[in-house]
């Protein structure tokens, strides 16, 4: 115990000496937040609607159709009842919902007037916005439609609504995707080459020859990185509340346990990519190509999952910040509880412990 | 040759047949020898002659493939955490850490081997004294002269009052009269019952060993004190013997 003690003051002291890293460490996630707070924009291809109905007739059935037969759409449900729209969106089924008013056809002739609501799920703002307005366009584009078979003056009025953020605000999607960015990079890439300086240095063959446990020389790497990640999770989390004024709409605690399975698996894959170079550039390349990267472009931050093309889908299921993404999002926005993040929560804790099998069975306790 | 070794107080490392094979290629080939305790024994020979390996396998880092040994009471095969405990190992290579303070330094080795807080205290104190550095004592490592550091690691390195400490050339890298003054360093911890095994590649520093082996191509071709090598190969100091006896070797360096 006496060893791990002072082996942990030791990378205490080696970190809070590098006054530089420390700085860019702390400073990063607080410059991020403020990027990645403005909008960027997000194509829209073959999105998921469902439609409600209560009277099918000609008006709502041309409609629909268009819809579904835009490139941007696919109408995939139709349900029933207003309370079904909640469900669709927490079950992931559709991005928007089209609700017709009861008798569309009918009040289209007799009043001149019909209302659609297009609802939007808007945890994704910019997609949310892209959704209603192309929506809009077919609506209107009907409406043109009509008005050139001699039938002037009907209106269909679409109404919007934003659902689990109203206020559309950009920062709510990059809060969760710059959390699952930082912790990686600082867990993952900063282990890495904390461990790989001391091969480098040979200062690590020192410690082979000692009676220091190798698990105490990783447990002691891992410590002060996984608090310097504890003090950025607690710094974008206020910087979001209290400067965005983003709330963490579900629990707490759920967000916390999440975030905790992501740290140990981003440990892990630093650990795994220590044992796997020699010298901190290759350290710093391998966690740039293979974190930096995929975390960027493939986790869902910047770019939604679903409209990338099938092969890079695929490849962003092994991409962590992916899953952790996810569930932050669930909780964060939507305000869901732990029970809805089961299967986020599962695919983390089997990659976590699948890359500390390999890495604990890859580090080597002798030299050759 | 099936003895059976048997730890004696005399002998701190005892080295029977030891052999390191990788694939075909026979790094250490069935080398035996014994350091006593106290003793200053010089591990010679050129590069890739196995000396790194041997050592390696001496201090718990590689296992051996064959032959057996001891080190500080404990079998080389099967021991090698409790080896660990009882050795004190410096290379050319470790400069301590630079951006730790001397202290630090210090305390960081004395707690790894599970030193008490007031003894470590104390003997840094006692350190400090000896080695006149008491104005150094809250420097970072990395603004000391290379020299200083090699010391500093040394004293590091037999901190914790081991059997053997194992040199892998320590002077490398460093001025004659600072080389000296390290020697001076060494004979110190043998005046305490330390047992030093060192290897350098400075012939001048062959001569103040008790006991100097010669390895070649995997093998020890020469064992005994320098005055009785110098005598066997009729040479007036000891660069010539290694010179004789590195001419024959037939490996390249590694």
């Amino acid at each position: 115990m006496k060893q791990l003690i002072s082996f942990i003051q030791k990378e205490f002291r080696h970190i809070l000496r590098d006054r530089t890293t420390v700085m860019i460490l702390l400073l990063m996630p607080i410059i991020q937040i403020i990027l990645f707070g403005f909008a960027l924009t997000t194509e829209v291809k073959n999105t998921e609607v469902a439609v409600l109905v209560p009277t099918n007739d000609e008006v709502t059935d041309r409609i629909v159709d268009k819809i579904h037969a835009s490139a941007y759409f696919d109408v995939v449900k139709n349900i029933h009842g207003t309370n079904e729209i909640e469900t669709v969106f927490r079950d992931g089924k559709a991005k928007l919902v089209v609700v017709f008013e009861n008798h569309f056809a009918q009040n289209l002739q007799h009043t001149g007037k019909a209302h659609i609501q297009l609802i939007a799920d808007a945890t994704d703002p910019n997609a949310a916005n892209s959704f209603v307005f192309y929506a809009g366009n077919i609506i209107a584009a009907y409406q043109q439609e009509l008005s050139s078979q001699g039938k002037e003056g009907l209106l269909i009025q679409p109404e919007v609504k934003m659902l689990y953020n109203p206020q559309m605000k950009g920062a709510y999607n990059f809060v969760p995707g710059v959390l699952g960015m930082i912790m990686i990079l600082i867990c993952a890439m900063m282990t890495s080459i904390a461990i790989v300086r001391e091969k480098e240095m040979g200062t690590m063959e020192i410690l082979l020859v000692s009676p220091m446990k190798p698990i105490y020389i990783v447990l002691s790497k891992i410590a002060p990185y996984f608090v310097l990640s504890c003090i950025n999770f607690a710094t974008i989390i206020l910087l979001s509340v209290f400067v965005l004024n983003v709330p963490v709409a579900g629990s707490f605690a759920s967000l916390i346990v999440v975030s905790l399975i992501y740290i140990f698996v981003s440990l892990a894959l630093g650990l795994l990519i220590s044992t796997l170079t020699s010298s901190q550039l290759a350290a710093m390349m391998i966690s740039g190509m293979a974190l930096m990267i995929p975390v960027m472009l493939l986790s869902g931050m910047i770019f939604p999952v679903e409209n990338m093309p099938t092969w890079l889908q695929w490849i962003s299921n092994f991409v962590p910040a992916r899953w952790y993404i996810s569930a932050a999002k669930s909780i964060m926005i939507k305000g869901l509880g732990i029970t809805s993040v089961l299967k986020e929560l599962s695919v983390l804790s089997v990659m976590g412990i699948t890359l500390l099998l390999i890495s604990l069975k890859k580090f080597k306790i002798r030299l050759e | 040759m099936n003895r059976k070794i048997l730890h004696n107080a005399d002998e701190v490392i005892i080295v029977e047949n030891l052999t390191k094979k990788f694939g075909n290629f026979t790094a250490v080939d069935a080398i035996s020898f014994e350091v006593k305790r106290g003793e200053i024994f010089g591990f010679l020979g050129a590069n890739g002659a196995g000396k790194t390996t041997a050592m390696r396998i001496l201090c718990g880092l590689s296992i051996p493939s064959g032959g057996k040994g001891m080190v500080a009471g404990y079998d080389i095969a099967h021991e090698q955490e409790k080896i660990k405990k009882n050795i004190g190992y410096m290379s050319q290579k470790f400069s301590l850490y630079d951006d730790l303070k001397v202290w630090e330094n210090i305390e960081l080795f004395g707690g790894i081997y599970g030193m008490k807080d007031i003894d470590i205290k104390r003997k840094t104190n006692e350190l400090m004294l000896q080695l006149q550095f008491e104005n150094e004592r809250d420097k970072l490592v990395k603004s000391l002269p290379l020299g200083v550091k090699q010391k500093l690691a040394f004293s590091v390195a037999i901190f914790h009052n081991p059997q053997v400490v194992f040199l892998d050339e320590p002077t490398g890298g460093v001025d004659p009269i600072t080389r000296r003054q390290f020697w001076e360093l060494i004979y110190d911890a043998t005046a305490k019952g330390i047992t030093v095994f060192v290897t350098t590649h400075y012939m001048d520093e062959a001569e103040y060993c008790d006991r100097v082996s010669i390895m070649v191509d995997g093998k020890i071709e020469a064992l005994d004190s320098p005055k009785n090598l110098k005598n066997q190969f009729q040479a007036t100091n000891m660069n010539e013997v290694f010179q004789q006896l590195a001419r024959k070797a037939t490996r390249a360096d590694s």
